[in-house]
């Protein structure tokens, strides 16, 4: 009788069995976090893949996007991203690490308060990020755009995880540390790296803050987490999960265990390297981009590795996986996992990615590892462990089976549309005529593409009715099972290996005993500290203008860069024009590293849906862009892009100009000694000139509305190295 | 460009961790025994003894 077992939840007692005399303990997994993690991973992948959906039909139709800031898809994508990669894929590798790790241990999760700290806190920041990022409160960089208080909670909650898994670990009965254990321990150092070291911003107010870096470095910063991201959020937990969960369904043995090992470290070690391939052909070194480049490629052995290992341990049981649901969507997603792991790599390659990049090959790209590696193994693994948390069968294989293939027609009709709308886009982009100017404007390009957005929604709209119908099934399955809160076990403790003083030195005594390990972890802890504090140093002076007319944004620019990061505009314009004939032919001049020390963040972008900014100040007239932002399709017939509304009925809060220039001071940008007293006299002095120019087009509005503060900061963009010729010097 | 400094420097950090890791698991003798890692994951049947 398992059902009462509340009161002995966290002991343990021993008992002899009848057999030898060999002390078994008896113990008790904690079920329920896991439950509730499950049911967390369901509800919020709904959750993130509506938003999807939302931001996949309001491209391929505007009207989608309704007028209303929260619904326009500069908003909805990060809560689509957001939601996606930390509430379904979080929640899932949390679900997945709780069961495997106290089996794998042989022991319960080391404290269940944090087990509970860790799960309410996880489901309340992301419900108050999603809040936040449809309202607005963006730190506009990709996959971080959740505001420093969130960071800190997340930062928070993650060592809060950290110590309840080396708690566990600490406490277990099994010496060996399976391959799993070591992805899950390598996942957590790795993220916790890189959220520090990207998220660190200094607030202007409780929602709002600029990023320490600025223009190239923060680029590079960005993008070095952005990829590692991937690595250590979106692969290695769960191929952690896939050495325990693929061979739990297949009831074979991995294929090779030496294979994981060897898989895991060359893995963990190729990974961190790859980033820069987010930066081809941007004023990134070229030896920075040729490491990313190689280690990128490197990275395909350890990948395939993982791939090949996880698919040949069903070596005996193919026969099954015509049956099995679980099994089928297991092979997908390690065939996905092997597909993405070759496409990423060839992506980096310069000569593709000259191509590839800011089309929506990179979207495909990322959705046959979204769908395909983490939600497929996600479902997979929901349908294995459910129905053994409720004591049941699953209430339908036969919807299973129809999930699989909703979930695969989805994948499909996601990722073919788009191939051919990224490699139809780019070569009309790169297109000349025999005379040598452009062939086709951009808005042909984006309508000649239109179609393939339609077919896009049609395959999300296909993998999320498979979410649905897994979501009823998994109901149906809890009604009709009885629950385990608290699943017994039985196991022998480790043996003592050595004489300790009693349970305080445990941990003190191990290192003692290592010296080597003991210098080099404190070597490690010193050189942190030693790198914390040489590097602001650094930073600031290196902001030094190497462009000499390159200046700092007015007040009023300042103004409306906010609003241009608030509503996303980054996600689908770039401000990046690389050194192509074509881009150089469409756009302007390339652009210089230079140009970018005063933007923080940098808002390069990752993709054009519509066309770079990079060189849009003074190609239009003020009330071109006023009427644009009203209605894009007054401007540019066709236009996919949405109106924006409440630009023209809010204004700027002129009381926030003041910290504004005191923060951008503080992170190193030159504005003359006590200019935040008095900026607001020169944000009054060019909101008036623009207010002027509009009224020569028949424009009437008043100086304070926020599309008078967007104008200002879009005509400026690009327009600096115009102002003194040939005074340039690239240094850095 | 010089914020390599701290993405170097963090990602040496974080490569040096694994290093020590893997030198401690091999020391450990973590990898001594390859072939049971994979099969003990079956054994955790329901227990014996049931109360």
């Amino acid at each position: 009788m398992n059902t009462n077992q509340t009161q002995q939840s966290t002991g343990s007692s021993l008992a002899q069995t009848a057999t030898s005399g060999i002390q078994q303990e008896t113990f008790y997994y904690d079920n329920k976090s896991v439950k509730f993690f499950a049911y967390a991973t369901l509800f919020w992948g709904l959750v993130g893949m509506t938003a999807g959906l939302w931001a996949a039909f309001s491209i391929a139709y505007p009207q989608v996007n309704l007028g209303w800031a929260p619904t326009t898809f500069g908003r909805m994508r990060p809560v689509h991203t957001n939601a996606v990669i930390f509430a379904f894929v979080g929640n899932a590798i949390f679900c997945g690490v709780y069961y495997s790790l106290q089996r794998l241990c042989k022991t319960r999760m080391w404290s269940d308060k944090l087990s509970k700290i860790h799960f309410w806190g996880w489901q309340a920041l992301i419900l108050l990020g999603a809040l936040s990022l449809w309202g607005g409160f963006t730190q506009g960089k990709e996959y971080a755009e959740l505001e420093w208080p969130f960071d800190i909670a997340i930062t928070l909650l993650w060592l809060a995880f950290g110590a309840n898994m080396l708690g566990t670990i600490l406490k277990r009965r099994v010496s060996h540390l399976y391959v799993a254990i070591w992805f899950y321990i390598g996942t957590w150092v790795a993220v916790a790296m890189l959220h520090i070291v990207n998220s660190i911003a200094i607030p202007q107010s409780f929602l709002k803050s600029y990023s320490w870096y600025a223009g190239v470095q923060d680029a590079l910063v960005q993008w070095w987490y952005g990829h590692n991201a991937v690595a250590f959020f979106l692969t290695t937990p769960f191929l952690g999960l896939m050495y325990y969960f693929v061979p739990k369904a297949a009831n074979r043995p991995v294929y090779s265990y030496r294979w994981s090992i060897i898989h895991f470290w060359s893995l963990i070690f190729i990974y961190i390297w790859a980033g820069p391939h987010h930066l081809l052909y941007t004023a990134l070194p070229e030896w920075a981009q040729g490491l990313g480049t190689a280690f990128s490629i490197m990275l395909i052995a350890p990948s395939w590795g993982g791939m090949l290992n996880g698919l040949l341990t069903l070596r005996g049981a193919w026969d099954r996986v015509r049956e099995d649901a679980i099994l089928k969507f297991m092979v997908v997603a390690l065939t996905c996992y092997g597909m993405a792991t070759f496409e990423g790599p060839m992506l980096s390659l310069k000569s593709v990615n000259a191509i590839s990049h800011y089309t929506d090959w990179t979207i495909a790209h990322v959705h046959v590892g979204a769908l395909g590696w983490n939600g497929f193994l996600a479902f997979a693994m929901l349908y294995w462990l459910m129905p053994r948390l409720f004591n049941t069968n699953l209430y339908s294989k036969k919807w299973a089976n129809t999930h699989f293939w909703l979930g695969t027609l989805g994948i499909i009709f996601y990722v073919i549309p788009l191939y051919w709308a990224a490699l139809t886009q780019s070569l009309m982009w790169k297109k000349f005529t025999p005379d040598g100017i452009l062939q086709y404007q951009f808005m042909e390009t984006v309508t000649t593409i239109q179609p393939m957005y339609v077919l896009r929604g049609v395959g999300g709209l296909l993998y999320i009715s498979g979410l649905i119908l897994m979501i009823v099934n998994i109901w149906k399955t809890v009604k009709q099972g009885k629950f385990v809160a608290n699943e017994q076990s039985q196991a022998s403790p480790l043996p003592k290996k050595y004489e300790s003083h009693g349970k305080k030195e445990h941990w003190h005594g191990w290192i003692e005993r290592r010296p080597v390990q003991l210098t080099v972890l404190s070597l490690i802890v010193v050189g942190i500290g030693g790198i914390a504090e040489m590097i602001p140093t650094f930073l600031v002076k290196s902001n030094i203008p190497t462009i000499s007319s390159v200046q700092p944004y007015t007040p009023l620019e300042l103004h409306g860069r906010n609003i241009y990061i608030r509503e996303g505009c980054y996600v689908c314009h770039s401000q990046m024009i690389r050194p192509f004939r074509d881009e150089v032919a469409r756009y302007g001049e390339y652009s210089k590293a230079g140009e970018f020390v005063y933007d923080h963040p940098f808002q390069w972008g990752s993709k054009r849906t519509g066309p770079d900014l990079a060189r849009v100040g003074g190609k239009y007239p003020d009330s071109w862009h006023y009427n644009h932002m009203l209605d894009p399709t007054s401007m540019t017939s066709g236009s996919l892009m949405p109106s924006y509304p409440w630009l023209f009925t809010d204004r700027i809060d002129k009381m926030k100009t003041y910290d504004m220039i005191k923060v951008m001071k503080k992170l190193g940008v030159p504005y003359p000694a006590g200019y935040e007293n008095n900026a607001n006299k020169d944000l009054d002095k060019q909101a008036e000139k623009i207010k002027k120019s509009l009224e020569k087009d028949k424009i009437k509005v008043s100086k304070n509305e926020e599309i008078v503060a967007l104008i200002a900061y879009l005509q400026r963009l690009g327009t600096d190295i115009k102002n003194e010729p040939k005074k340039e010097s690239i240094t850095d | 460009m010089s914020v390599m400094l701290i993405l170097l420097g963090a990602s040496l950090v974080v490569s040096l961790i694994f290093l020590a890791a893997f030198i401690w698991s091999v020391k450990d003798g973590q990898y001594d025994d390859d072939f049971s890692p994979a099969h003990q994951i079956f054994f955790d049947e329901k227990p014996k003894s049931k109360i």
